[in-house]
């Protein structure tokens, strides 16, 4: 919400003695420090936060200041222009006008025009705009008349549109604007007509103007109380013809403006615009701030004593001249949104007690530090540095670590890492360690041959970490195909999105084996299946899958038929593993991560049809273990469990099962699934029929262990 | 210490009736629960749950409803349209009155205790004024179309919440009209089930109406917009009770699955202040339909069909870790239904509605420990005596020569003279009984069986001279004065010459029979009498607490004995004291006069008083492995011989020197006897 904050007065001499209130208020090079220029003979320098003058300058008696002076953003000097035609320069040091740089012009000044990262611009009353170092060099040279005898410059300002000034200034000729755009890097100047719209016989008031992506807006104010927007096209098409601009309302009975008293209008931001003048409802004049989007008035203070109806709009300043002094109010507005409306924004803090967080949020600490290391030193900045100096002082280890990450080579890292991780583990650890990791991923990007696979396992195993922390992390491995750590990932993380989990199942399916070979993966979750072939033999597996229910031979269909004229075929599959140890302990890593069913369903259809296959077949090989054993569990050191297998199954079955049914190889596999669930249906609804004579039977059993109704005991008591 | 031969009788085909409500009350700490068969119960939670007081059930009399009100007054709805109100000093029906709305459903007390409401059959839900001695109707609010279920007051006073078949409705209490109604989803799981019935409601002080119904369902209301905040579908089969604690902050309920819930209010995020509403914990302690539940401070009380009444505490609200912080489970009275002639060896069974004598069987064989020996002569049914009238038995005396036999309903006294020819047994009522003789709360015959002694409700004693068919009344001791408090066990010494009363709170008094006149009173202990005896020859009585102390007082000379004293000194074994049934019954060994035999539902003991005590190091009970002959070193010798082999034991009694009876109810045989619970699927879900 926008909001007008206290007001303050600049304390110093009464300003505004001439006619026309003040010149100008402009920004000098300092922040904070700004130019004011009365329309008599004097400029003052003002410090805003201080509320007091720094220097004041006046001309000599007779002499008129005719334009705001403005300050040379590209050497810290301070430019007037006096009785039209008479260029001043000066600096801090100077207290004398009279005695400092004089230059004398050809032609009338209408404005000289200063802005950050460009020289300082003159505009000609005939609409002749010039570079002041061209102009210095040659004062007297000649100045062209742009615009006709008739014409009279209303209103200008410069703007920056990549990297180039642009210089915009609006005539007014027996009624009728015109706007004329004049572009520095391509020298060329478009002039457009503004339309009045409907209201014909109204008079533009006051202008304000905003670059907004590829287009100046320019606000206008007219006598009828509205306000009308102007988009000018930064690049026009054909700057030799004369165009026409259509304006378009923004806001209806803004102020009651009536041609005599005047008003002001300036763009805060996207959305916001102070007006200055009289509200329809009051009679004095008022500083309002709009918001066009919601056409809602924001916020809105009175000024009792009358202004000169100039606004000025700096930072986050307003800058008028209220009664004989100038008025700064501060104006803030926080992003609207509809939460902010219905009051659920928790509202930032004042920048300057904006505590840094030390905690939670991984990237700011770490932006500080590339930062400085950069040797930028913006005043927010060394403040920041400051701060975490103070907080922190003991972490030398980490300081150094992290300085070693920036530059140094993988070696000497882990080096730094494993003389830091011997340390004992200090309470701020995990923010250290996140610092690390993401100092560490941030130079991977950068560089893309850096990848400290060491130091990347060594902190995962730190067991601090999770994917919310270092999101990217998993990102770099797989780009890496770095299967062994996206297994410790796996293994260690408890919060892998499913989608980063897809992504690494897709991988250890379609990685080849001897890249496998390669990697050094932890295996202790598989089982050595090769071992037990021997012993097993495929009857005793076939007869688990039933589950000790015989089914008739004729119920099967000619498929099943077929199956068992290739017994000794399925005798290899379900006997041996379809995939090598290296990738079934990737795949049981994922068979271990968490995972929601709504979230994963969707990625597992991205999978391709063969590697889906295969999965299915080692989930299936791995289903034939597992049920040959009593307990139901697989052998080895936290093997999959027969439910995550089994979900797996019908997850994967779900996800594909249009396109599995197509691929011939799966046939066989969905077949044997198929004859398992429908014989596990049967087996339950026997169970279910036999329950009750089970239950019989158990009364049986109780019975015989109960003595009649009546006996009698030999009983001893000691 | 000695060999029994003992009678192990399992053929008492007991089986406790279901529970069908339960209250508590929060200001004495007491519980009052009731049965199927229209029994009420008390139970004193701050005395280790003894059920110290029960109302008789009655045929036509099935309680729905029941509630405190006005402090301790306890009030009844049930079926036949009465509101009953007992009396918990006499131990009677102090009135009933027909509320004219058919059959009452339920029943609640305003907050304040002073009035009363209840649901009705017809769809009227009635307001009474609780006076100082009745109640007064005072009106009727607006008459809804079906009957009221379930009834909830709102802290205030000012609202009601009455749960019907498909809808609730919240009633405006000042002007008795219905401001709101709530109806109810009929589907469960897509599939509209003909009625939905709001088996309980709860009305929370913020307005939240709480519902619990047949569909499954715990559903939240908004009592002010009459909205559906939140639906908790917790069972495939009828929720039928909720209680709420007084905070708030929890409340239960029980599900036909014999499934509890416990619900709490907790924060969203930890120090949020944001609260919803969580079904923390699921409770599965029945087997059978949880018909009501309880919520005291610090447990959850839930019974039902399969006649469990379960007090789980909560752990988070029990400070100190005591007796208070373990599971409960009562599933038989604190009392004794059993008696037995020794001289005949005759076990009179009293049930709800009749009584059964039983002839204990023979055996010429000897064993040694553990055998079973081979019967000469088995058990022999004798006689069934059906009651009279609709009453249930409240009690029932066999004699110990075997040939009287009494027992008494609320409003009737039997006694019945029994004669043996051979093996023909035949019955007389003895008639013309007196007209003070119409009720007893104990019965109990002389050791000569020549006198008979009948605690009535109103606090007096009647002493009865028996002879060959006559009877004579001898003497009434009445109350002392200004106590109206009903004795419930009597003791009589084995020469006849005293009596001891106790009564549920005030101490044991004890008369003596040669003068007619009161001899003296035990002192006054914190927690009730749960039996009573009195040694032969010595004239000890002997007394058990429900916080399993025994204490040894000398009749003659009015003190408590040396070895009563001692072991107060000593203190009793933590595991004696950590036992969580009462002792029900006292005897004593003709022949040795150090021992005495005492039982609860789970263990006999016989204390020798000439052995040392056991202190908290030595074992209580000592290990049926250490039974051999060669560990006999190895055994602690103690005071306290306890056996754990019978159980639940529901009387021992020692029929002769060498002999003892011991009476077993298998919880399996009761369960086989209850309706079958709601089936479950095992397999394939």
């Amino acid at each position: 919400m926008a909001a007008l904050e206290e007001e303050f007065t600049l304390s110093g001499v009464p300003l505004g003695s001439g006619p026309d209130g003040l010149l100008g208020v402009e920004q000098s090079d300092k922040t904070d420090q700004f130019l004011v220029t009365d329309s008599g003979r004097t400029v003052i320098l003002y410090k805003v936060s201080d509320q007091k003058p720094l220097g004041s300058w006046s001309v000599k008696q007779g002499q008129v200041i005719t334009c705001p002076a403005v300050c040379n953003f590209q050497t810290g000097e301070y430019i007037v222009v006096h009785d039209n035609k008479v260029l001043r320069i000066w600096n801090n040091e100077d207290v004398n006008l009279d005695k400092v740089f004089k230059a004398t012009l050809s032609a009338d000044v209408y404005r000289i025009h200063s802005v950050q990262g460009s020289e300082p611009l003159v505009l000609f009353r005939s609409g002749a705009v010039r570079g002041l170092e061209a102009l210095l060099a040659e004062p007297q040279q000649k100045i062209e008349t742009v615009i006709s005898n008739d014409e009279m410059i209303k209103w200008t300002k410069v703007f920056m549109i990549v990297k180039h000034p642009v210089l915009i200034f609006i005539t007014e000729k027996h009624g009728n604007y015109f706007v004329y755009v004049h572009m520095f890097h391509s020298h060329t100047l478009s002039k457009y007509t503004l339309l009045h719209g409907q209201e014909e016989k109204s008079v533009i008031q006051n202008f304000t103007a905003s670059v907004h992506r590829k287009f100046i807006s320019l606000v206008t104010l007219t006598s009828g109380r509205r306000i009308y927007e102007t988009l000018i096209p930064t690049h026009p098409k054909d700057p030799e013809t004369s165009q026409v601009l259509v304006r378009t309302l923004l806001l209806k009975a803004a102020v009651s403006g009536d041609a005599r008293n005047g008003v002001a209008v300036s763009i805060l931001d996207h959305d916001h615009i102070a007006v200055l003048g009289t509200l329809p409802s009051t009679t004095k004049e008022c500083l309002s701030v709009w918001n066009i989007k919601f056409q809602t008035l924001q916020a809105s203070k009175e000024l009792p004593q009358g202004t000169s109806h100039q606004l000025w709009y700096y930072g986050e300043n307003l800058f008028m001249l209220h009664g004989k002094f100038l008025t700064v109010i501060p104006y803030k507005c926080e992003v609207s949104s509809l939460a902010g409306a219905l009051g659920k924004l928790k509202h930032s803090q004042d920048p300057d007690t904006h505590a840094v967080p030390h905690f939670v949020n991984w990237e700011t600490p770490q932006e500080y530090e590339l930062e400085s290391w950069n040797s930028e030193t913006s005043k927010r900045i060394l403040r920041t540095r400051n701060i975490e100096m103070n907080l922190q002082p003991a972490i030398s280890a980490s300081k150094q670590l992290l300085l070693a990450i920036k530059n140094d080579t993988e070696k000497h890292i882990e080096v730094e890492l494993r003389k830091f991780l011997a340390i004992k583990q200090t309470p701020d650890f995990h923010t250290i360690i996140g610092d690390i990791i993401t100092g560490l991923l941030g130079r991977c990007k950068a560089e893309p041959s850096f990848y400290p696979r060491n130091c990347l396992m060594q902190l995962i195993q730190t067991h601090v970490l999770s994917y919310s922390l270092c999101p990217d992390l998993m990102g770099v491995a797989l780009e890496k195909t770095d299967v062994q750590l996206l297994q410790l990932c796996l293994q260690q993380f408890p919060d892998i999105p499913e989608s980063i989990t897809c992504t690494c199942l897709q991988l250890f399916l379609s990685i080849d084996d001897n890249s496998l070979h390669e990697a050094d993966i932890n295996t202790e979750s598989v089982f050595d299946y090769s071992s037990t072939i021997q012993d097993e033999k495929m009857e005793e597996a076939t007869e688990i899958i039933e589950n000790g229910f015989k089914p008739e031979e004729d119920n099967y269909s000619n498929c099943g038929k077929e199956l068992k004229e290739k017994p000794l075929k399925t005798t290899e599959e379900t006997t041996s593993s379809p995939v090598t140890p290296k990738r079934a302990a990737l795949l049981n890593a994922v068979l271990h991560s968490a995972y929601s069913e709504a979230f994963l369903v969707p990625h597992l259809k991205d999978i391709p049809a063969q590697h889906t296959t295969l999965f299915l077949r080692y989930l299936h090989f791995l289903y034939l273990k597992c049920s040959a054993n009593a307990p139901m569990t697989l052998p080895g050191v936290h093997p999959p469990t027969l439910n995550q297998i089994m979900d797996w199954i019908c997850l994967l079955l779900d996800a594909n099962f249009t396109v599995v049914v197509m691929i011939p190889e799966a046939k066989r596999l969905l077949i044997s699934l198929y004859k398992f669930v429908k014989a596990q249906i049967s087996v339950y609804s026997e169970l279910n029929k036999i329950e009750v004579s089970f239950r019989e039977l158990q009364k049986l059993n109780q019975e015989k262990n109960n003595t009649e109704l009546y006996s009698i005991e030999v009983l001893e008591l000691i | 210490m000695g060999e029994f031969r003992v009678h192990r009788v399992r053929f008492f085909n007991y089986v406790p009736s279901g529970i069908r409500c339960v209250a508590y009350n929060n200001q004495s700490n007491k519980l009052a629960v009731s049965r199927i068969d229209g029994t009420v119960e008390i139970y004193n939670l701050s005395a280790n749950y003894f059920q110290e007081k029960f109302f008789p059930g009655h045929e036509s009399r099935t309680t729905e409803a029941l509630c405190w009100a006005k402090g301790q007054r306890l009030f009844s709805g049930g079926l036949n349209g009465e509101i009953i109100e007992y009396d918990l000093q006499a131990l009677n029906i102090k009135y009933s009155m027909d509320a004219f709305g058919g059959p009452i459903w339920s029943m609640t007390a305003s907050p304040s205790g002073s009035q009363l409401l209840i649901g009705c059959e017809d769809g009227s839900v009635k307001l009474f004024q609780i006076t100082s001695d009745r109640i007064q109707f005072e009106r009727n609010f607006d008459r809804q179309k079906s009957r009221i279920l379930s009834l909830s007051w709102h802290p205030s006073g000012t609202h009601i919440a009455a749960g019907s078949i498909d809808y609730i409705s919240v009633f405006d209490v000042k002007s008795g009209s219905a401001t709101h109604k709530m109806i109810v989803d009929r589907r469960y799981m897509g599939v509209s089930k003909r009625k939905c019935i709001i088996w309980g409601v709860a009305f929370l002080s913020d307005g939240t109406v709480i519902s619990v119904d047949s569909v499954g369902k715990v559903q939240f209301w908004d009592s002010a917009t009459g909205t559906l905040i939140k639906s908790h579908l917790i069972a495939n089969a009828d929720v039928q009770s909720i209680a709420v604690s007084d905070q708030e902050d929890s409340f239960v309920v029980g599900t036909a699955e014999g499934t509890v819930f416990h619900f709490q209010l907790v924060s969203v995020t930890s120090n949020s202040k944001e609260k919803q509403w969580v079904r923390t914990k699921p409770f599965q302690y029945h087997t059978h339909d949880v018909r009501a539940v309880a919520h005291s401070p610090t447990a959850l009380i839930s019974g039902g069909t399969d006649t469990h009444l379960v007090i789980r505490p909560l752990m988070e609200k029990v400070e100190v870790k005591n007796y208070d912080a373990a599971l409960r489970k009562i599933t038989f009275p604190h009392r004794c239904l059993i008696s037995c002639s020794k001289k005949k060896q005759l076990l009179l069974f009293q049930f709800a509605h009749h009584l059964e004598l039983w002839r204990l069987g023979a055996t010429g064989a000897t064993g040694k420990n553990g055998d079973i020996l081979p019967l000469s002569k088995n058990a022999d049914h004798l006689l069934q005596l059906k009651k009279k009238g609709p009453e249930n038995i409240i009690c029932s005396c066999i004699s110990p020569c075997g040939s009287w036999i009494a027992y008494s309903t609320a409003s009737r006294f039997f006694l019945y003279r029994l004669s043996y020819e051979h093996d023909n047994i035949s019955l007389q009522r003895v008639p013309k009984m007196p007209a003070f003789l119409h009720a007893a709360l104990q019965i109990l015959f002389s050791e000569d069986s020549t006198r008979l002694f009948v605690a009535s409700p109103q606090g007096s004693l009647h002493i009865i001279q028996l002879s060959e068919g006559h009877f004579k009344h001898l003497h009434t001791f009445q109350p002392q004065s200004g106590t109206v408090e009903a004795m419930c066990l009597l003791a009589v010494s084995p020469d006849g010459n005293w009596l001891a009363a106790s009564g549920t709170s005030a101490g044991v008094h004890i008369y003596s029979l040669k003068q007619l006149k009161p001899h003296c009173t035990v002192p006054a202990y914190n927690f009730p009498v749960t039996a009573l005896a009195i040694a032969p020859n010595t004239n000890n009585l002997v007394v058990a607490h429900s916080d399993q102390q025994v204490f040894e007082y000398s009749i003659p000379d009015k003190q408590y004995t040396e070895w009563s004293r001692t072991i107060q000194k000593h203190g009793f074994h933590h595991l004696w004291l950590q036992r969580d049934t009462p002792i029900t019954h006292i005897s004593f060994h003709p022949k040795r006069p150090m021992h005495i035999l005492l039982h609860d539902a789970y263990m006999f003991c016989i204390i020798d008083k000439s052995l040392p005590l056991p202190n908290d190091r030595t074992l209580l009970y000592n290990p049926a492995s250490l039974m051999n002959e060669s560990d006999i070193r190895r055994r602690t010798a103690h005071a306290f011989k306890i056996s754990k082999k019978y159980k639940p034991l529901l009387f021992m009694e020692l029929l002769d020197e060498r002999t003892l009876v011991a009476v077993e109810r298998p919880l399996d045989d009761i369960i086989a006897q209850l309706p079958p619970p709601i089936k479950k699927k095992k397999f394939g879900t």
